[in-house]
């Protein structure tokens, strides 16, 4: 992805469309057209915008977001302790498995936080013991207990 | 957790949607065409899907980095577990927190008990957000830290077969 950490230029129209639509997407035969209209914009420009958007990276993705976990599969937050001379190789190790779907290095003696998503829950005590075989180095596993909230509010 | 039941065709639907809608006028139509079945087919599953909670929402996935909130912070909270929940709604309302859960300690390493992710534009920024936080929480936090990512490492989005 082009230049991923930097800010995008946006305009008022281009904040109004991320803004207002995080959530809601209509389920109706020209849902475009509908929240065209919402935005006081026409159908053909929206999309050319929101084209844009997801080709330059401002939006990861337009469409639904799945919870895994409602479809029989696992989730788990991880972290390690990772030392510094190994920490590009170790990172190198979670970066081959498909089972891991973010890792990111944080500042703290637990440097290494990431997360294990896997079509079954048995799945995830196995990578935890991929990666520790691997690694020889211990995994914390976090799984949520409760969730209180997760979602997006981000304001563009 | 309750675990949705899902036929083929609501897996198909799903394999066919999550790297994103189609940018066209009719999406749910091609949807539908690409899976087999018609628009209002597809309309009435991921309804279902909606309710369900098998699909949280439908809309905008937007990068932080891309909207300038380059900063992001973990913030980790112990408070007692009889407590936990009461105080998670409270910070799960803020409108700045993203993600917000109660997860396992695993002492001695890690006494927190309750997570909140923050992003802000500058360091203060999150710092001042952090700041909300623990005032809300006031005397209930027994230890608190926040971890500061330095580096995306990997970010790929689930994965879900057909």
């Amino acid at each position: 992805m082009r230049s991923a950490r930097e800010p995008a230029v946006l305009d008022d129209i281009d904040r109004r469309i991320v803004n207002a639509l995080q959530g809601g997407f209509p389920l109706v035969p020209r849902p475009y057209a509908a929240v065209a209209e919402r935005l006081g914009l026409a159908e053909d420009e929206l999309l050319a915008r929101l084209d844009t958007l997801t080709a330059s990276g401002v939006l990861s993705r337009f469409g639904p977001m799945f919870d895994a976990e409602r479809f029989g599969g696992a989730v788990s937050l991880a972290a390690m302790a990772v030392p510094v001379d190994r920490f590009d190789a170790v990172a190198a190790v979670l970066d081959a498995m498909p089972e891991i779907a973010h890792n990111y290095e944080r500042r703290h003696p637990l440097n290494m936080w990431f997360v294990i998503a896997t079509e079954t829950r048995a799945g995830i005590g196995a990578a935890q013991r991929v990666i520790e075989a691997k690694t020889g180095l211990k995994v914390l596993l976090f799984p949520k207990i409760r969730e209180y909230f997760v979602g997006m509010r981000v304001e563009a | 957790m309750t675990v949705t039941s899902l036929d083929a065709l609501d897996r198909a639907i799903v394999a066919a949607t999550q790297s994103g809608l189609p940018l066209t006028p009719t999406p749910y139509a091609d949807v539908a065409a690409a899976v087999g079945c018609d628009e209002a087919e597809v309309i009435t599953r991921l309804g279902r899907m909606l309710e369900a909670g098998v699909v949280r929402r439908i809309g905008a996935v937007p990068n932080h980095y891309r909207l300038g909130l380059s900063h992001n912070g973990m913030t980790v909270w112990d408070v007692d577990d009889a407590e936990v929940d009461r105080l998670g709604a409270l910070i799960g309302a803020l409108d700045f927190v993203t993600h917000c859960y109660r997860r396992p300690r695993a002492l001695p390493d890690w006494p927190y008990n309750l997570f909140a992710m923050v992003h802000g534009r500058s360091r203060d920024e999150v710092e001042a957000k952090r700041a909300e936080i623990a005032d809300l929480l006031g005397p209930a936090i027994r230890a608190a830290d926040i971890l500061y990512s330095t580096r995306i490492l990997k970010k790929t989005g689930l994965r879900i077969t057909g």
